[in-house]
């Protein structure tokens, strides 16, 4: 007992050495100026920056852009999600393995697309895709609906995998074909976590939709970029207050129905 | 056909949900489509078709020429240093902001309701911790880039900043929601709010402390990578430029050593975390 508990705390304080020894050399390698960051010129740089924040743009006919550029966001979030949930259960199916004796040939090649839409960032997809069908917000759909593609599929996979086999096996017992079965025993018995998966990922795809445009994908985030490289500070800070707004109602909204539907 | 549609016992008895949450959808779906511009036959216009076979044509043989894979290797470490520092930083304010707003902590909560000043107090930090964690990353790099210049500060300080928003609210939930005995035991003999912490929360909260914050840190990994794209330096930046060029196998080459980055940080983050439990 006693020289386990002092195997592991070895380990501990190695693990922390090790970190120390990261955070460290993070800071020396990278440069960061911080004199010239706590400098009176960045001070004033970002006092007027904040300033100007705090007086934003609200025309009437600015207010109702920026209202249509936070409807294109919703909608890309919308549609990039529920595309990746179609794509999703189709390669969730072919990398799962369904019963004890499933041969699952596709399994590993599924897996392996999974794994990389997922390992790419909505935002490189987005830049990828510009090259391919432009700027605007299709390509920052696509681009959100092949990163959750990748995410839904592999949650899906997994959920279709622990479902309970009960119903599934006595259908197949009696011969339908493998869609049969999924359709009217697998899929009814998991639907709901994958309908609560979904809607998580929409969440975090209201965000990341609203961000995206920043490369040229569409949305809030375009606008934002567009207004401040030209430094219309007033125009950006009505984007920005529009962007906490909606994400907190996101956030808000989540928090509420998680509630809800918890009691 | 209509004798199936007739006989009572064939008959869907949800057909009438099922018709209007279809139409639902179809209502929603059609301004989306619209909002969107969903165009697909854009990729297969024969101008774009021909940009974008020669970009993926590029893309075997990915570059390996030395110099090439030196500098994706600087960039790469930079990455890495980038989401480390800027985790650091993120802990460093996240800790205090924690200690200030958690309710763990609040000797007027020991009897009753906590007093109305502490509480606001409280409120407040939690609001200043909600406000710094709506903003994305990527938004606040956008803002440092203005004012601290092109480079790796402003991804640092983008990364400090959300993050601190988001450990510090779940520093919070994992404190309140572990057991509070040893903690109110300790502050109604008259144990002061730091000595409560450093003696009954930490040591009953710290292996999740960690595992969350090293999952953070792998989290923080992957947006470094893509902050570069606004100009905070690391991969990002240097795929960026790739992109403009249209270079298709440097773009490979960045791709590759990204994911495997990234795949790297998830094995190290899910030994730590392994280890902590």
């Amino acid at each position: 007992m006693q020289v386990a508990q002092k195997d592991s705390s070895w380990r501990i304080y190695s693990l922390l050495a090790a970190i120390a020894l990261l955070v460290i050399l993070s800071f020396l390698s990278l440069d960061l100026q911080l004199s010239r960051l706590l400098s009176a010129r960045s001070w004033e740089l970002m006092s007027r920056f904040l300033g100007e924040l705090l007086s934003p743009n609200l025309e009437q006919s600015f207010l109702s852009k920026v209202g249509i550029a936070a409807l294109e966001t919703m909608a890309m979030s919308a549609l990039g999600t529920l595309i990746a949930a179609c794509l999703g259960i189709g390669l969730a199916l072919a990398a799962s393995k369904k019963y004890k004796t499933d041969p699952a040939r596709a399994r590993a090649v599924a897996r392996l697309i999974l794994n990389a839409l997922r390992s790419i960032p909505e935002l490189v997809w987005a830049a990828l895709l510009l090259i391919s069908v432009g700027l605007g917000p299709f390509a920052g759909t696509l681009a959100l609906a092949l990163h959750t593609t990748g995410v839904l599929g592999r949650l899906f996979a997994e959920s279709i995998e622990n479902a309970p086999p009960h119903t599934a096996e006595t259908l197949r017992v009696c011969g339908p074909s493998e869609l049969n079965i999924f359709i009217y025993a697998t899929l009814p018995t998991v639907i709901p976590q994958l309908i609560s998966y979904t809607l998580y990922r929409w969440e975090n795809n209201i965000r990341a939709a609203a961000v995206l445009g920043v490369v040229g994908g569409g949305g809030l985030g375009q606008m934002l970029a567009f207004h401040m490289g030209l430094f219309q500070m007033q125009e950006s800070s009505t984007i920005l207050l529009i962007m906490i707004l909606l994400v907190m109602a996101v956030d808000g909204f989540s928090y509420w129905i998680r509630k809800v539907l918890s009691q | 056909m209509s004798s199936t549609l007739l006989d009572p016992q064939l008959k869907d008895p949800a057909w009438h949900s099922r018709l209007t949450w279809f139409f639902l959808g179809v209502f929603l779906l059609i301004p989306s489509l619209v909002a969107t511009e969903f165009r697909p036959w854009l990729f297969f216009e024969p101008q774009n078709l021909k940009v974008t076979a020669h970009f993926l044509g590029d893309f075997f043989p990915p570059n390996i020429q030395a110099d090439f894979l030196k500098l994706i290797a600087i960039e790469a470490w930079r990455t890495i240093a980038i989401a480390t520092a800027g985790t650091f930083l993120a802990l460093v304010l996240a800790i205090p902001l924690t200690l200030l707003s958690t309710r763990v902590l609040s000797i007027s909560a020991l009897t009753g309701r906590m007093n109305r000043l502490p509480f606001i107090f409280r409120q407040g930090i939690r609001f200043l911790l909600i406000f710094l964690r709506s903003i994305p990353e990527l938004v606040w790099a956008l803002v440092f880039v203005r004012v601290v210049g092109l480079g790796p500060a402003a991804g640092v300080l983008a990364i400090a900043l959300t993050y601190a928003g988001m450990l510090g609210k779940i520093y919070s939930e994992i404190l309140e929601s572990g057991g509070t005995e040893a903690s109110r035991a300790l502050m109604s003999n008259g144990a002061g709010r730091l000595q409560t912490f450093l003696y009954a929360v930490l040591p009953q909260n710290m292996a999740e402390l960690i595992s969350y914050t090293v999952y953070r840190w792998e989290c923080a990994i992957r947006s470094s990578a893509v902050l570069g794209f606004v100009g905070a330096g690391g991969l990002g930046q240097q795929m960026d430029n790739s992109m403009k060029m249209f270079n298709g196998s440097e773009v490979a080459t960045i791709l590759l050593v990204f994911m495997t980055l990234v795949g790297l940080a998830d094995a190290v983050s899910s030994f730590i975390r392994k280890m902590m439990a």
